[in-house]
């Protein structure tokens, strides 16, 4: 376990918590996963967006719960019921900004939490299944994201789901019968909307929840990893404590405070100031109701699934199907899951990593947030070009992966960790 | 770490600034209407204009009269007399329109309710440019178009204020070396009942009425965000102060 093996005996404790004590584990727990539970003394900026996700979580299933309480999961009353909550119910309109919001700062939270990932490589031995535990979570948060993107019943909501939805219909043989299966109807329609909010808020939320007790419960299994990208459980002082160490509980939690200050003025300052964000967080299409008849002028997702969405537009139909772009944009995340073992670099941290990680980190970067762009705008101009030159580079990123970490000069790693306080 | 975080307050600045700056050049470049949303008179003319030249079609089916009445500082009587015109409504109820159901058949489609217009068409200013755009065009139905909306169904109900105006086009070459004539804006034909200014006022109060009624509580939400922004200003320097506390003995 991650908990110091302490040469003292920890007081038993009285009264009720003793009480307790006898029957739960509950005195154990929280010395084990966050009083004792000891964390590397340099965490930096990237380190905040974990503890940052687990609130936007937090966020999101309660503002949930209260959004649920009056908004009406039927075609005919699900676009009125939104309007109702912002109007008619107390609070209804903080309440559905803070659900609205939440959602895309999930998913910077989430990128920026994938991103630091790749900085230290924290992904490597012996993270890679904490590591496959997050992959699955984003993959989740995804179809989370998208069938809560519906429930609004406006019409991107509508628009963008029967795009996203027909392109199950590309797949050979089985596509047209999954498609209307996915649907339960032959258009996107009551039946899409109902099965959606199931999904939404039953179904996909327990399945995160538990998905993220796994991944933390990983985290605390192997220890934090760290911005040296080395081994914090090799010194130890005479009484057994980690030198490199330091307990979760004060110093992180106080430390996550100010991260969550510091999130929170951004994060109000969207919700107060600018809750449609100029058209990208709550898309102006979506303030007229589902109309099967009238297309929006210019489909597009939400931002944060445009870098796939572009990925899937660059690659060109062949031999009369367009499967091969659903096919890149589903190698486009799954390619995530291998990046433990396509990194064969002798050190985790970019910090000692040579300058070819450096460079392939930054175009990929670069690729990712070009490719968002290119998702956003309508495919003419420079932007079909634009998509298939980052798709390549997307994908050169983690397939030359095994090649250029071997042969990249790396240097010497110290022993403790440096710059920290 | 200060400076740090100060680093990241310009970088999320630069970062919506940029933003901004994207959404912009990607719309068509529409005129600033000048619409304040916290200005009640405005609001006030704007439910006057509403009521007097567009309830007659347009219902508003989210927007409540009492609501309205509120948040506008309207006295009861003044909301009975003057803005409540359909015969039966109730203060509690929503604005509906005179529309007879067969309206489709009038004008080619049924006008649309105007509750979340100015959110639908991505502000304020898409509105005030609608109201100021009728031009005179015999090829349409209603012998007017719109710039901001080509082939517009409604007609110019606002050309007894305004007066007629016409489009403006100028010739540009294509790149066959053609020419072709394109619109590039409207100028005044025949003199309304209003001066160009007052009708500039009829349009900006209307579209900030709009704006009001897309979103209720957007006047409130803005002067909450200051207190709320300043409250966690405050807790942010606590929390910095608190975390300095605990780590000046970490070494």
């Amino acid at each position: 376990m991650a908990a110091i093996p302490d040469s003292h005996v920890p007081p038993k404790t009285t009264g009720l918590l003793g009480w307790v004590d006898e029957r739960f584990p509950l005195t154990k727990m929280w010395r084990e996963q966050v009083s004792e539970y000891y964390a590397p003394k340099n965490f930096n900026f990237w380190y905040y967006f974990g503890s940052l996700a687990l609130l936007v979580l937090v966020n999101q299933l309660i503002t949930g719960i209260f959004l649920t309480m009056n908004y009406k999961p039927s075609a005919a009353e699900a676009f009125a019921s939104v309007e109702y909550i912002m109007r008619d119910v107390d609070g209804g309109w903080i309440i559905r900004y803070m659900h609205s919001t939440g959602a895309s700062a999930f998913f910077i939270v989430v990128y920026l939490h994938m991103f630091r990932a790749l900085l230290y490589g924290s992904h490597r031995k012996p993270r890679e299944l904490l590591w496959i535990f997050g992959c699955i979570i984003f993959l989740l948060l995804m179809a989370e994201a998208f069938m809560g993107y519906v429930l609004p019943w406006g019409n991107m909501s509508f628009w963008g789901a029967q795009v996203i939805v027909s392109l199950f219909g590309s797949i050979p043989v089985i596509g047209a019968g999954l498609v209307e299966w996915i649907k339960g109807d032959y258009v996107i329609a009551d039946a899409t909307l109902n099965r959606f909010f199931a999904l939404h808020v039953a179904a996909l939320p327990l399945a995160l929840v538990f998905l993220v007790v796994a991944h933390l419960t990983a985290l605390h299994e192997v220890g934090s990893n760290n911005p040296d990208g080395i081994d914090i459980k090799k010194h130890k002082d005479a009484s057994g404590h980690y030198l490199d160490g330091i307990a979760f509980h004060p110093y992180y939690t106080v430390k996550d405070l100010v991260g969550v200050a510091g999130f929170l003025l951004l994060f109000c300052g969207v919700i107060f100031f600018a809750p449609t964000f100029g058209g990208l967080f709550l898309e102006s299409p979506n303030f007229e109701p589902a109309n099967p008849l009238q297309t929006p002028p210019h489909i597009a997702p939400v931002w944060y699934f445009t870098p796939f969405y572009a990925m899937l537009r660059a690659v060109p139909s062949f031999a009369g199907t367009q499967v091969w772009g659903v096919m890149v944009m589903g190698a486009a995340v799954l390619i995530l899951f291998f990046v433990p073992w396509l990194d064969r670099s002798p050190v985790k941290s970019i910090r000692y990593k040579g300058p070819i990680y450096k460079v392939a980190l930054g175009i990929f970067v670069i690729a990712f947030i070009a490719l968002g762009v290119c998702g956003l705008k309508p495919p003419s101009g420079i932007y079909p070009l634009l998509a298939k030159i980052c798709t390549a580079l997307y994908f050169a990123f983690f397939l030359l992966m095994p090649w250029y970490s071997t042969i990249d000069k790396t240097k010497p790693v110290p022993e403790r960790v440096t710059g920290y306080g | 770490m200060v400076k740090h975080w100060l680093l990241i307050a310009i970088a999320a600045c630069g970062v919506s600034a940029a933003v901004n700056v994207a959404l912009a050049e990607e719309g068509q470049s529409l005129p600033h209407s000048g619409a304040d949303i916290n200005n009640i008179e405005s609001l006030q003319r704007g439910a006057r204009n509403y009521v007097n030249y567009c309830s007659g079609c347009h219902s508003m089916k989210y927007v409540r009269y009492n609501r309205m009445a509120a948040d506008l500082k309207i006295p009861e009587s003044e909301l009975k007399g003057n803005l409540m015109l359909a015969p039966d409504a109730k203060p509690f109820d929503t604005i509906t329109n005179a529309m007879p159901a067969d309206s489709e058949a009038w004008f080619g489609k049924v006008p649309p309710d105007l509750s979340l217009m100015a959110r639908a068409r991505g502000g304020v200013d898409y509105i005030y440019a609608f109201l100021k755009g009728f031009y005179v065009d015999k090829t349409r139905v209603w012998g007017v178009n719109n710039l901001v909306l080509p082939g517009a169904a409604m007609p110019d109900v606002v050309a007894g204020l305004q007066g007629l105006q016409k489009p403006v086009y100028k010739s540009e070459s294509d790149e066959h070396g053609g020419s072709n004539m394109v619109l590039t804006g409207v100028a005044a034909m025949t003199p309304g009942s209003l001066t160009p200014e007052e009708y500039d006022q009829f349009a900006r109060d209307t579209a900030n009425f709009l704006d009001y009624a897309a979103e209720p509580v957007k006047a409130k939400r803005q002067s909450m965000g200051i207190f709320v922004t300043l409250f966690l200003l405050v807790f942010f320097v606590f929390a910095l102060m608190l975390k300095k506390e605990y780590w000046k003995d970490v070494h």
